[in-house]
């Protein structure tokens, strides 16, 4: 069949990618929860590392500790604690949809801002207690 | 009109042709992190600015040490299922998802036996 003009220069419609969507907050904390894990994964190492250099003795310890104490190995070392921190709070919103609550689309709105919120308070609060030296209390 | 056949049917295994099992590995595997993690994070906050012998003494406990190995061994198994299905999502041919899929596995089993020599060596076993 001829076709008009018109209806061949109108572009065929695509598949709608993730750019293209107004995003939503849950979207935001789907895809943090597997950026946190896949930091996580790289943060696994430098528990390896931690737990070697321990018995490996005083000088490596103290390598650790001081590579750890610089203002790089400070922000990485937040860095984990905070992704560990949302892991943990998302992780737990997940249990809890799979048990069949809070799937309703405003209580999951809700919950990923406390989420949100919630794991940077609790990342800010240990590097707090560390900072005033409430840490250590295994000495 | 079904078009599985009558085994297929049975096994109940789905078209992953391994059913369910990677999703309760997950979920059992996160259940019994809640716990460990919270240990984990007061163990280290508990052990920032202390020096390596207080660190050997605390892990020399066999509570704490049997406690670090379940969260090590837990925390690496759960870091295998998920990166699995990161590998799963992103990953499209095949030689690619098998080779990433052992060295994800390797990492995993590496990183493992690091952490638990060295939890045994400084429980002095």
């Amino acid at each position: 069949m001829a076709e008009t003009p018109h209806a061949a220069r109108r572009p065929r419609p695509l598949s709608p990618f993730v750019t293209i969507y107004h995003w939503p907050v849950t979207m935001a904390t789907s895809i943090v929860h597997r950026v946190t894990g896949c930091g996580l994964a790289a943060g696994a190492v430098i528990l390896a590392w931690w737990l070697f250099s321990i018995g490996n003795g005083f000088v490596p310890y103290n390598q650790f500790v001081g590579l750890a104490s610089t203002p790089l190995g400070q922000v990485i070392l937040f860095g984990l604690t905070w992704s560990l921190s949302y892991h943990l709070l998302n992780g737990i919103r997940h249990l809890a949809w799979d048990m069949g609550f809070g799937f309703d689309k405003s209580t999951a709105s809700f919950t990923s801002i406390v989420v949100i919120f919630g794991s940077i308070v609790l990342a800010a609060a240990v590097f707090a207690l560390a900072y005033t030296g409430h840490g250590g209390f295994y000495r | 009109m079904s078009l599985e056949t009558p085994l297929h049917k049975v096994e109940g295994l789905g078209s992953s042709h391994s059913g369910v099992a990677h999703f309760w590995r997950q979920r059992v595997t996160a259940a019994a992190l809640i716990p460990l993690t919270i240990w984990f994070a007061i163990s280290v906050l508990g052990l920032t600015g202390v020096n390596s012998a207080a660190a050997m003494t605390f892990l020399q406990h066999p509570l704490n040490a049997i406690l670090m190995a379940a969260f090590v061994i837990v925390a690496l198994y759960h870091m295998a299922l998920g990166l699995q299905v990161v590998i799963d999502d992103y990953v499209y041919t095949n030689w690619q998802k098998l080779s990433l899929m052992l060295l994800m596995r390797i990492f995993a089993f590496a990183v493992g036996a690091i952490c638990l020599f060295a939890i045994l060596r400084i429980a002095g076993l």
